[in-house]
């Protein structure tokens, strides 16, 4: 077609050995285009975006359809062939840099890999070409940056340096993958606008897979909405956000959220009240003078940023991580430092749940003995009465029964979670503490665990005290919000006073920073906000 | 070799072994203490397999060899692995102080040489076959709490440890239901070769002349009696030794297998 398509895929099938990846899937880019690829985990994103450059898992294999990067067929390409247009013609931006800087070199040195091998090159022209790319991804002190080690920058600046080592062979195609995962929301923003920039100033086609519908909004200009191996919808972002046409597409956007808050049933009996409470590991301090409280029936929001200090709180609470001074009450009783010293009754009503379910359940006992337990060590339950209790748990976490005698490795990331849930029901606990419990799920995944948790406040009159970096989540979920920040709670409140007239600035910040389907929102940041 | 074969071989020696073990008293055809023959009988002369420098005949001798061999090896092994296995989880669980008490003992049990340590030891408390197999048991514990050591640690900071913790378990629950089924395909990796070597340990140490008292012999020992036999042309002392071998190579057919299976099956998607 055009000279200026740098991609087509037309009528692709990648079929393993008893499945099929991949399924009559047509996507193109242009110069200039940047083409999100959304969908939940085991859509197909991944690989769909890495047939690009005919990068295949062992064991999957194309059986259909043709592959053209820059003009070329690479179906026929021989290893040699295609191993030159890799080096030559895309970049891969991969969702966690830290996994893939090898810690042993410098960064100059890993950036400047590529050109290295095609030419040869003295240390000197090689740091020259990665300050070029320092500088225009605006690393601080740019002439030094590549000297540094990856443990010794950030996060939000490996991910860039990892931009730069994709910038460096001058790419017709760039391929990011989840690039902003990993990051906090502020820190997601500036990667965010320097992408945006790059895919600009740089003139290739990028392919941007996420499962984040707002951010990918912000980065595309077309979208295409992958499930199970299939395309579900394929169109520019704004028909897509606007009128989504198919059922799960619509699901999606609504997904998004309205803005709408919790209704507020908690009533004013304090429950738990923790205060001037300070955690810390060693000699530094993770968590200085926090005081929270929260009624029964209530959700209390903890946000903050990663580091900020949420989970050794909420491990404080449970007793994990002993407070060195203040106070946890739960009703009117005074509970012990560490676990070991609380009473079985305050054990009980307190459950914490994890925010990997895969390391929170052992994988040689059975989803009968996991949940049940707790039935037995709180409640003496055996036998039949064990039976029909579990039968009602697995009932309320929405799972057949016959799941029971299964074992956590065959249930997908959304059930195992619910598992945990019903661990901790079992329990019958007054207080749950979730821990990020859904920040390893798919976007409808995570919606539907936070639709039971809801549920479960009213049916067993719980209170959660609700970990989260999802300021979206926070809003729609909680009665109240506390927001953490350098192991200090800088706000505390009412979900709706919070969000609409936050008092810090940090608080400000973090709001903001929240990706927006709404167009031109990351256009909308001056380059100091963030 | 394909690994289904090799498992069919090795259970049909261990249970030949096994049975020769269970029914020597039946199958032998002589008194095992006895002299029944003129010394250094050739095979087919005098007994199956011939005699002894005392005329004993090797058959009878070698099926209670055997008998000696699975005894005090099985129990052996089986006290070592508990031993090493309980201090590891108890070290990886609680870390701090009893841990390095624990990790520091190991040291110095694994810095003596095994056979030296087993010399003074059974120089001391006297020889019996209780004394034997309880040597035997603490020494090569130290092997067991190395190996599964790390695992432990790894395995204690699961989080399904803390919500255990979180309920208030106490340790037997951590050993047998949390802890102990994760580390079986390791573990089971290990016994195997522990197997083997408490095997050539015992065989050893009879060689030695420390390990089963005469006139009784387990099958290391009729390698030592019958050493001599070789400088006479005779090949009498290496079917002892051959059994060794035997019992060492079918026990680890045996636990490869069960090792490939085990680390399999709850892998299922």
């Amino acid at each position: 077609m055009s000279g200026n398509r740098i991609l087509s895929i037309d009528n692709l099938r990648v079929e393993a050995r008893s499945s099929v990846l991949l399924d009559d899937v047509s996507i193109h880019v242009d110069r200039g285009e940047v083409l999100g690829i959304i969908g939940e985990s085991g859509a197909g994103k991944s690989t769909l975006a890495l047939s690009s450059i005919m990068l295949f898992k062992a064991g999957c294999v194309p059986t259909a359809g043709s592959i053209e990067l820059c003009g070329q067929s690479l179906m026929e390409m021989g290893t040699a062939e295609l191993e030159t247009i890799r080096r030559t013609k895309a970049s891969y931006v991969a969702q966690s840099a830290a996994a893939a800087f090898n810690p042993f070199y410098r960064l100059e040195d890993q950036v400047t890999e590529i050109p290295a091998m095609a030419q040869k090159l003295t240390s000197a022209q090689r740091r020259r070409m990665a300050v070029e790319l320092f500088e225009e991804l605006q690393l601080p002190d740019p002439e030094n940056f590549g000297r540094r080690y990856p443990h010794q920058v950030s996060g939000g600046q490996l991910q860039r340096a990892m931009i730069a080592m994709a910038l460096i062979n001058q790419p017709d195609l760039i391929i990011f993958d989840e690039p902003t995962t990993a990051l906090d929301v502020t820190t997601q923003i500036e990667v965010l606008r320097l992408i945006k920039k790059v895919a600009r100033t740089h003139n290739c086609g990028a392919l941007y897979i996420s499962h984040d519908l707002a951010v990918v909004s912000q980065m595309a200009d077309r979208i295409v909405v992958m499930r199970n191996g299939k395309m579900v919808e394929q169109g520019t972002t704004r028909q897509l956000v606007d009128k989504p046409q198919t059922e799960y597409a619509q699901r999606l956007v609504a997904n998004q959220g309205d803005g709408t808050y919790a209704s507020s049933n908690g009533n004013d009996t304090t429950l738990l009240d923790v205060s001037n409470v300070d955690v810390g590991y060693g000699g530094v301090a993770a968590v200085k003078d926090a005081s929270i409280r929260f009624g029964s029936g209530a959700v209390l929001a903890l946000v903050g940023e990663s580091g900020s200090g949420k989970t050794t709180l909420a491990r404080s609470i449970a007793g994990l991580q002993p407070a060195r001074t203040g106070q946890i009450r739960m009703r009117d009783s005074l509970l012990a430092p560490v676990v070991e010293g609380r009473s079985f009754d305050q054990r009980r009503l307190i459950q914490y749940i994890h925010q990997l379910p895969d390391l929170a359940l052992n994988p040689r006992q059975t989803i009968r003995d996991i949940i049940g337990r707790p039935l037995t060590y709180f409640h003496g339950l055996r036998g039949g009465a064990a039976d029909q209790r579990l039968r009602e748990l697995m009932e309320s976490i929405e799972l057949p029964a016959a799941y029971l005698d299964r074992y956590p490795a065959s249930l997908s990331g959304g059930q195992k979670q619910r598992v945990c849930i019903a661990r901790s029901l079992a329990a019958k606990p007054d207080i749950l503490i979730c821990d990020e419990i859904t920040s390893a799920l798919d976007p409808l995944v995570e919606e539907s665990i936070v639709k039971l948790l809801t549920r479960l406040i009213e049916d067993e009159g719980l209170s959660i005290l609700f970990i989260t970096h999802n300021l979206g989540l926070a809003l729609r979920f909680s009665h109240m919000t506390a927001v953490m920040q350098a192991g200090r709670i800088v706000e505390q409140g009412e979900t709706r006073s919070v969000f609409e007239t936050p008092q810090s600035d940090y608080t400000r910040s973090l709001i903001r920073a929240v990706p927006q389907l709404r167009e031109g929102w990351l256009d909308g940041f001056s380059s100091n906000a963030a | 070799m394909s690994s289904k074969v090799t498992l069919g071989v090795s259970v049909a020696v261990l249970a030949t072994m096994a049975a020769a073990a269970i029914f020597a008293p039946v199958l032998a055809p002589f008194p095992p203490n006895e002299m029944v023959h003129a010394a250094f009988d050739a095979p087919g002369v005098g007994g199956t397999l011939g005699a002894d420098g005392l005329g004993r005949d090797m058959l009878s001798r070698i099926l209670y060899a055997t008998r000696y061999t699975f005894v005090a090896t099985l129990i052996a092994t089986t006290l070592a692995c508990m031993l090493g296995v309980t201090l590891a989880i108890i070290a990886g669980l609680s870390k701090g102080w009893v841990d390095i008490v624990i990790g520091r003992a190991i040291d110095i049990l694994m810095s003596i040489p095994q056979i030296i340590f087993a010399l003074i030891i059974l120089a001391i408390a006297g020889v019996s076959l209780t004394t034997l197999i309880l040597t035997m048991a603490v020494l090569q514990s130290s092997t067991y709490y190395r190996v599964t050591r790390p695992i432990a640690g790894d395995l204690a900071a699961m989080e399904y440890v803390e919500v255990g913790r979180l309920r208030g378990e106490r340790l037997h629950w951590y050993l047998f239901k949390e802890i102990l089924p994760n580390m079986v395909p390791s573990l089971l990796a290990q016994f195997g070769l522990g197997l083997s070597s408490a095997a050539l340990f015992i065989s050893s140490l009879s060689f030695l002349g420390i390990g089963i008292q005469p006139p009784a012999a387990d099958l290391g020992g009729l390698v030592r009696e019958n050493a001599l036999a070789l400088s006479t042309g005779r090949l009498t002392p290496l079917i002892p030794a051959f059994c060794i071998a035997l019992f060492c190579l079918s026990v680890n057919g045996i636990v490869d297998w069960l090792v490939g299976r085990y680390s399999d099956k709850p892998e299922v998607k």
